[in-house]
């Protein structure tokens, strides 16, 4: 009984987003090959990242990831709010599920949104630009584990929120500097030391950092470090969300 | 035979209101229950604690024995609640609705000829395959009717069910919420419209300020004190100059040859009425009689008049 309940919170949060494929998928697809285009026709004849890397190849796996987690946070938070302002959260709210049930089927639905989106930036960026992969497994890990926390996030911002406004703050004042200060579009170590110091701090940095790894094999710092960091906050947050839907907090008011 | 829904000294603050306070009653099962009150009464509240949607300060309340928040699920797999707005999901279909709702109860396909009888009961056969956002508000409440009782629950609760709806699928909804009590569920309505309320239910609580103030059998509580003035109108033969002393303050209304008074079922009769009359000299022709209804009880018990809203 709970599993089939728990499947079909996930399946139906998917098809939410599968309805609107071109909103949902295809914009934020071309969005992100638009920076490619435009960053690596500036850039791209003229800047080498790790000694040897082409800036357009360097930039890709940043852009992707960041496609993953914007879309992961993205799927989770809107649907949430859309759900709460409209009031039909209330026929998830009477069935017989469980907080953590509840948890794992509005990140899954918004991993394989954000994974999908990456997916297609990767394989549309890979037209143009040869990119090696040297380490698949970290590759893996890092887009699960960055969907995954971008999705948890994404929850708490929606249960947090009680209005669009609120959920906009949110994403422009936290996820967009986060992801913007974590190496998308360079190394850090192309950066002054304060800003550097800083972006140590940024567990988005250690994500991009060490899903590039994957691919280049170099990094700014050990991937292993990286992925025991991105666990911790990723243990940290979901061990928040779950708690706040246990609680029944702005939902069960 | 255990309680349907048993309420237990529940308690609920909102900022300064105490929206609940220490409501304490029971529903029977196979019972067609009225909760009735004004605006800001606290039946919303109280609905919400009984679904999970909310949580209570203090008390405790169980769904067919089953605690609400320590058992929510055994208590939510036993209730079905109609909620008061006009709430839809915007992305789906009426049958996806539906099998969604389904699923989240641990049914699938299983439950389809389920779904088909709920959407033919319903009206709604023909708007299966259509999006929510395309239908009329009276095709929403039903969709929301069939999405509370697609699990099959022994108790459906039903708030505010045919607010906004017009006369036609309002019958409609009453016959169908009829024909539910009838094969046996344990119904829960709040409505505005008392007279049906007094049609339907069985019995009848009535909250007000947080508080229950009355909880009986609607035939208690029309003969309970609370209704216990009745009103009779009188048609006298000439215009009636003057009234005996014995009934002057009862008058409620003197107008040429026609009288209307407000007269005690415990200590007034008609004919002792009529026989001051006549020692008065006063002919009457016409005697007409009005008992209270539920909605005088509940005016009484809410606004303290019996006349004024």
């Amino acid at each position: 009984m709970s599993y089939r309940g728990f499947q079909t919170l996930f399946y139906k949060e998917v098809l939410r987003f599968y309805k609107v494929f071109m909103q949902t998928v295809a914009a934020p697809v071309v969005t992100t090959l638009l920076y490619l285009l435009v960053f690596s026709s500036a850039l791209g004849e003229h800047v080498k990242v790790f000694g040897t890397i082409e800036y357009t190849a360097f930039l890709v796996p940043g852009l992707v990831m960041m496609t993953v987690i914007q879309n992961s946070f993205a799927n989770s938070s809107s649907s949430l709010i859309q759900s709460k302002v409209t009031g039909n959260i209330v026929f998830v709210l009477l069935a017989p599920l469980s907080h953590v049930q509840f948890y794992l089927a509005f990140v899954l639905a918004a991993m394989v949104r954000g994974l999908v989106t990456g997916v297609g930036v990767f394989l549309v960026a890979g037209l143009f630009v040869a990119l090696p992969v040297q380490h698949l497994g970290f590759v893996l890990a890092f887009a699960l584990l960055g969907s995954a926390i971008l999705a948890t996030l994404g929850i708490i911002a929606g249960i947090w929120a009680e209005k669009f406004d609120q959920l906009a703050g949110f994403q422009n004042f936290f996820i967009m500097p986060l992801t913007f200060l974590s190496g998308v579009f360079y190394s850090i170590d192309a950066l002054p030391g304060f800003w550097q110091a800083l972006s140590h701090a940024n567990p988005f940095f250690y994500m991009i950092d060490g899903f590039r790894y994957g691919f280049f094999g170099v990094s700014d710092v050990d991937p292993r470090y990286s992925i025991a960091i991105v666990l911790v906050f990723l243990v940290a947050c979901s061990a928040l969300t779950v708690h706040l839907l246990g609680k029944g907090y702005r939902l069960r008011d | 035979m255990s309680a349907a829904i048993r309420i237990r000294q529940v308690g609920k603050q909102y900022g300064n209101v105490r929206a609940l306070d220490g409501v304490d009653f029971e529903i029977r099962q196979g019972e067609f229950f009225g909760l009735l009150g004004p605006n800001g009464a606290g039946k919303s509240t109280l609905i919400n604690i009984i679904a999970g949607l909310t949580r209570a300060d203090e008390g405790r309340v169980t769904v067919m024995g089953h605690n609400v928040v320590s058992a929510y699920r055994r208590a939510r797999q036993s209730i079905g609640v109609v909620p008061q707005e006009l709430v839809f999901d915007p992305f789906f279909t009426v049958r996806e609705v539906l099998r969604i709702q389904s699923g989240y109860f641990g049914l699938g396909r299983e439950n389809d000829a389920w779904i088909d009888e709920l959407l033919s009961e319903l009206h709604l056969e023909d708007k299966a395959d259509t999006n929510m956002r395309a239908l009329s508000g009276g095709m929403k409440r039903r969709v929301l009717i069939a999405q509370a009782l697609v699990h099959k629950p022994a108790v459906v609760v039903l708030d505010e069910p045919t607010a906004g709806v017009d006369i036609k699928i309002r019958n409609l909804l009453w016959a169908f919420i009829q024909g539910l009590h009838e094969r046996g569920q344990t119904i829960v309505l709040t409505t505005h419209y008392l007279e049906e309320a007094e049609s339907m239910c069985e019995r009848i609580a009535i909250l007000n300020h947080g508080r229950v103030v009355a909880i009986d059998t609607k035939q208690q509580l029309l003969n309970s004190h609370l209704a216990r003035s009745f009103t009779v109108s009188l048609t006298c033969k000439h215009t009636v100059r003057g009234i005996p002393d014995a009934l002057a303050g009862k008058v409620t209304v003197h107008q040429d040859n026609r009288l209307e008074m407000q007269l005690d079922k415990e200590t007034d009769t008609i004919i002792g009425v009529l026989d001051l009359l006549r020692e008065a000299g006063i002919e009457v022709v016409d005697v007409h009689t009005e008992r209270a209804d539920l909605e005088d009880v509940f005016l009484k018990l809410t606004y303290g008049s019996d006349n004024v809203l």
